[in-house]
């Protein structure tokens, strides 16, 4: 790791001025980067240290809706109360990144931007619809989670773009949302699948929204249309599982590896979207 | 002391719980691993290693990296030599020197990947990186073979065209992947197959699991000018590197000095050299002390896993349960050169039981993989998954209590194993009868549980071992021993002491020595060191205790016969005599009046170590929908002779099951087509992670404590992960509904298997 410069602008802007620098790499957390760096699979020149940008690792609370820094850390996402309530499947799933150690620099926007295709916390996000408040030259953009990932390891960012926040629109009355991964262990492992469900509810119980992502079945987390489509108009009968459940086998496209065969990851897709919207519409209703 | 017959009671300090002596020093970072080492002037060395599974080296180039500013050594295999000699007596097995050097640096051709073909030593870890990319070397691709079966194949790419199956008459006429044959039986297996009520058949698998201890090889190594050298390094056995090294570079023994630094882990592992002459030919070739240390990587490419198997298995039995015949094939990888436990294997697979008719052929076969190494019952935990599994099979088709079922055809103390023992001070009756007495035994399972039972051999060894024991002015003791300290040894001999001395633990301290500081001794393996190397300990503190009594005598003038020694003080029986006692204290303070320093050393070849027994059951259940076991219960038993300290004999069964419930569940070797390793990281090598176990509880059945040793220890390191692979995989079959016969019991294979049941 040597010769590397090491910078930590103190402002957005002064970011995405130190990534006009050919060869400089953005770092929040690092628990992705410096590991790659170690290995040698990463060889920055420079490594642009955002934590030092007020702000970037806050969480805000805007008329219901929260915006969460890029480099807010798992720890401090978990300890968040309100986020807690209104979120609690993007915050199981962010907390579910690594071990206690990891927790305290894993950020949300370094695990969608390494663009591992078993991310945990991209298909929660996903589902939960959440916005990328994005900073470049040329100022402010925004897109959505799924515009993020464009294969294993690559993003639509460009090189001198920064993302700054994630905006999580405001929940309606009953809504509810969760997360779950399949590892062969307890911890410390990665997700051989990942589900996120986000679902709202009408009094009687009846779903009229629902949004459907599933990670490490594709080379990048998918929203599957379809998915949330099944669930919307039912009361979360069989029918409506089963039919979720076949929408998400029909969209999985997964490989083979040394972590898990692609039919076991197709089937194991469909179980896990399912068990996730029944945990989302118990946390509506509640 | 003993008799012979009888082990002492009413012991003071053998059975009681102190803290661990090495404790501290391991949870503060103050205890000094193979990589903590510090030399002025040391260089970082770093290996190039082979990317292919199987090739010839065309040409090895290092003219491009010598160049490089601040590389000051290269080496090949071709600076090594070989010494003569016979195999060196490695852990649990021999190993061949020439197949080790050749390990270390290829030789000619490459075996797997990750095989070290060149090294270099530089004055900085990124010109050594750098310096190792420059070294190019050409390959001959050849064809690969990674699995046992397919490697014994016709056809099949043959790795050393000299290899020619041992053990078959006549020599064959061709080379093979089969380094050897081995068969052992005994009586009319056909027979007693013809004439059976009932016989049960199978298959079974297993894959190549590593030890995974947590510290990485590591070593220095500095050659003096005057041609005698120093390595300090993290081993199983100081005087196995020093033996090692020494040969692969043709040294004599006594200019290598091995220093063992504190040890993380080593399961069998560390008991072979990979960087040591590597380390040390470097330093040769510059002048300068050089520091090797493998990454996790490296760890799993090229240091032992142990054998992936194959194996046929088929019982015989009469209807109401009794064992009449077993007939087992063994095919066991041995990765890269021979020598794998497959022997080991053959001798373990039906120790536990008294079986009449045996006939039992293991082949001991090379592919493309790194070479095995020792590992925890070298060859039996594979062995005994598939017995274990077809006895479970029996259980049921006879309707018979699986622990019952065992109870009727344990082996008992007189009867001949089919390698020749005869058993002795063996307790498996009493570890069964434990076990179902056991509250777990006993208790409800809820719906989708199941429980698993199995049980588990191992031979425990003794060997040569040598101790000193040194009582200091102030009337403490130090005991000085021989062996790395990988499982709590330090506390083990130093309560021996402590009993034999009469000394409270908290005066007697332990230390581990040089290879000059102290006698030759075996390695930390074997389950061998609380048994031999504790009795070189209590045979050493039993001469000074003999001293101290000559020295009192002298004070007052008495015959020694009428000096009594109890609790660490002298008594004068002499009623003529009105003398005080004197303590330890007292005659240690003035030893230089009673004939100098007192102290002791002695060097045994210890004999009469006994075999132990072991007996699981796990309760578990699986997800339906996603194949994923998890481990509800789990209680390890075993026949322990006596637990001299039984909270580390209680860590050893939990840690074997452990690693046990891993190799069952989720640990492989994951290789692609290209022969390639592809999981070498802990991230993908599944080992348990501490949420994925209960707690695991024990049975310390202490029925036949071992006369031949002073306080009645026998080893109880190694059997506790032999029951275990069974225990987990009867379980899941009971659950899955059909028998699983393949390990690792993965969440995608138990699916599959779920489905089509
Ligand atoms: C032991 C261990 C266990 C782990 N377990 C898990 C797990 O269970 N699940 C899981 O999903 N991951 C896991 N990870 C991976 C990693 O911790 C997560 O992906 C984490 O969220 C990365 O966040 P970070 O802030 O550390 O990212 P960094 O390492 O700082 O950055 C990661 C990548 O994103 C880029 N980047 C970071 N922030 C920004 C930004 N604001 N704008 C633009 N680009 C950016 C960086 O340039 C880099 O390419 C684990 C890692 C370790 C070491």
């Amino acid at each position: 790791m040597s010769g590397v410069e090491y910078l930590s602008p103190g402002s957005v802007a002064e970011a995405v001025k130190a990534l006009q620098v050919e060869g400089a790499r953005v770092m929040a957390g690092g628990t992705d980067l410096l590991v790659q760096m170690r290995v040698g699979r990463a060889k920055p020149r420079v490594v642009v240290d955002l934590k030092r940008i007020p702000g970037i690792a806050d969480i805000r609370e805007q008329d219901g809706a929260f915006i969460i820094g890029a480099a807010a850390s798992g720890a401090a996402i978990g300890e968040h109360e309100g986020l807690r309530k209104a979120w609690p499947g993007v915050v199981e799933a962010a907390n579910l990144i690594g071990s206690t150690q990891v927790q305290g620099r894993a950020s949300l926007g370094g695990n969608l931007c390494n663009a591992s295709p078993a991310a945990d916390s991209v298909p929660a996000l996903i589902a939960a619809g959440a916005a990328c408040v994005i900073a470049g030259p040329k100022g402010e953009r925004e897109a959505p989670v799924e515009a993020i990932q464009t294969a294993p390891g690559k993003t639509s960012l460009a090189a001198n773009e920064v993302l700054v926040a994630f905006r999580l629109p405001k929940r309606a009355v009953y809504s509810g949302d969760a997360y779950l991964r399949l590892i062969p262990r307890t911890e410390m492992d990665i997700a051989v699948v990942g589900a996120g469900v986000s679902v709202t509810l009408d009094a009687s119980g009846k779903c009229v929204d629902a949004r459907v992502s599933v990670g490490a079945v594709a080379p990048t987390a998918l929203l599957v249309e379809a998915a949330g489509a099944a669930l919307i108009g039912s009361s979360f009968e069989e029918v409506a599982l089963a039919k979720l459940e076949a929408a998400v086998a029909a969209a999985a496209k997964p490989i083979s590896d040394k972590r898990g065969t692609a039919e076991y990851r197709t089937k194991v897709a469909a179980v896990l979207a399912r068990r996730a919207a029944l945990i989302a519409r118990d946390r509506a209703k509640a | 002391m003993s008799d012979g017959n009888q082990p002492p009671a009413n012991l003071k300090v053998v059975g009681t719980r102190p803290i661990r002596p090495d404790g501290v020093d391991k949870v503060t970072g103050r205890a000094q691993f193979g990589a903590d080492f510090h030399l002025p002037g040391m260089l970082t060395g770093r290996i190039k290693r082979s990317p292919h599974a199987h090739a010839r080296i065309v040409k090895i180039d290092v003219s491009a990296a010598e160049k490089l500013p601040g590389v000051k050594a290269i080496v090949t295999g071709a600076e090594f030599d070989v010494g003569a000699g016979g195999d060196i007596e490695a852990g649990e097995h021999a190993a061949a020197m020439k197949d080790v050097a050749d390990n270390c640096l290829a030789n000619g051709k490459v075996f797997y990947k990750g095989h070290a073909v060149a090294a270099v030593a530089a004055t900085s870890p990124e010109i050594a990186a750098e310096a190792v990319d420059l070294i190019e070397v050409a390959y001959e691709v050849l064809p690969h073979v990674v699995d046992v079966d397919a490697a014994m194949a016709p056809g099949a790419p043959v790795l050393h065209e000299d290899m020619f199956t041992k053990g078959v008459m006549p020599k064959p006429a061709k080379a093979s992947n089969v380094a050897q044959k081995h068969v052992m039986g005994r009586g009319d297996v056909a027979g007693a197959f013809a004439a059976a009520d009932v016989v049960v058949e199978g298959r079974y698998t297993t894959a190549a699991v590593h030890q995974g201890y947590i510290e990485p090889h590591a070593c220095v190594a500095a050659w003096g000018a005057d041609g005698q050298s120093t390595i300090w390094c993290s081993s199983q056995g100081q005087f196995l590197v020093r033996a090692m090294t020494a040969r692969i570079l043709n040294l004599p023994l006594s200019d290598i000095k091995v220093i063992p630094a504190e040890i993380g882990g080593g399961f069998g592992g560390k008991t072979t050299v990979y960087l040591e002459p590597v380390a040390l030919a470097l330093s040769r070739k510059c002048g300068r002390p050089v520091k090797l240390v493998m990454s996790r990587e490296e760890v799993f490419l090229a240091s032992g896993p142990t054998s992936g198997s194959s194996m046929d298995i088929r019982l015989a039995a009469t209807k109401d349960g009794k064992l009449t015949a077993a007939e087992m094939t063994l095919r066991y990888q041995a990765g890269a050169f021979a020598g794998s436990p497959v022997n080991l294997g053959c001798m373990t697979a039906f120790a536990c039981y008294d079986v009449e008719h045996l006939a039992l052929v293991g082949y001991d076969v090379v592919s493309n993989r790194p070479k095995v190494a020792a590992y925890r019952a070298p060859g039996a935990p594979m062995a005994a998954f598939a017995v274990e599994c077809a006895i479970d099979d029996l259980a049921r088709k006879l309707n018979i209590d699986p622990i019952d079922l065992r109870i009727r055809n344990a082996v008992k103390d007189g009867a001949k194993t089919v390698y020749g023992a005869t058993v002795r001070h063996s307790a498996f009756v009493e570890t069964l009868e434990a076990v179902k007495a056991h509250p777990h035994y006993k208790a409800k399972l809820g719906p989708g549980q199941a429980r698993g039972v199995a049980a588990g051999f191992w031979f425990n060894i003794g060997g040569e071992s040598s101790a000193a024991v040194h009582v200091d002015e102030d009337g403490g003791a130090t005991v000085v021993s021989s062996n790395p300290d990988i499982g709590g040894s330090r506390a083990s001999m130093a309560m021996m002491a402590a009993e034999t001395l009469g000394l409270p633990i908290e005066r007697v301290r332990c230390t581990v020595a040089d290879t000059t500081s102290i006698g030759f001794s075996g390695s930390t393996g074997g389950s061998r060191v609380t048994f031999a190397t504790g009795m070189a300990v209590v045979e050493a503190a039993q001469k000074v205790v003999a001293d101290l009594k000559r020295r009192a005598a002298q004070t007052w003038e008495c015959d020694v016969a009428h000096v009594d020694w109890k609790d660490g003080v002298a008594t004068c029986l002499d009623p003529s005599k009105d003398v005080k006692p004197l303590s330890l204290k007292a005659l240690a303070g003035k030893s230089a009046r009673t004939g100098g320093p007192i102290a002791a050393e002695v060097s045994l070849n210890a004999q009469g170590a006994a075999a132990g027994y072991g007996v699981h059951v796990c309760d578990l259940e699986i997800d339906p929908e996603t194949g994923r076991t998890t481990i509800l219960r789990y209680t390890a038993a075993q026949d322990v002779g006596r637990a001299i300290h039984p909270a580390y004999v209680e860590g050893q069964l939990q840690g074997g099951a452990a690693q046990g419930v891993g190799w069952a569940l989720n640990e492989e070797y994951v290789y692609n087509a290209k022969g390639l390793l592809d999981n070498a990281s802990f991230l993908d090598y599944r080992m348990p992670v501490a949420s994925d176990l209960p707690m695991i509880d024990t049975i310390l059945v202490e029925a036949k404590p071992n006369p031949r040793h002073p306080y009645g220890a026998k080893g109880v390191g190694e059997v506790p992960i032999v029951p275990s692979l069974a225990a987990v995989a009867n379980a899941v079959s009971a659950i899955v509904g059909r028998r699983m016969t393949s390990l690792p019991l993965s969440p995608a294979k138990v699916l599959a298997a779920t489905r089509a049941s």
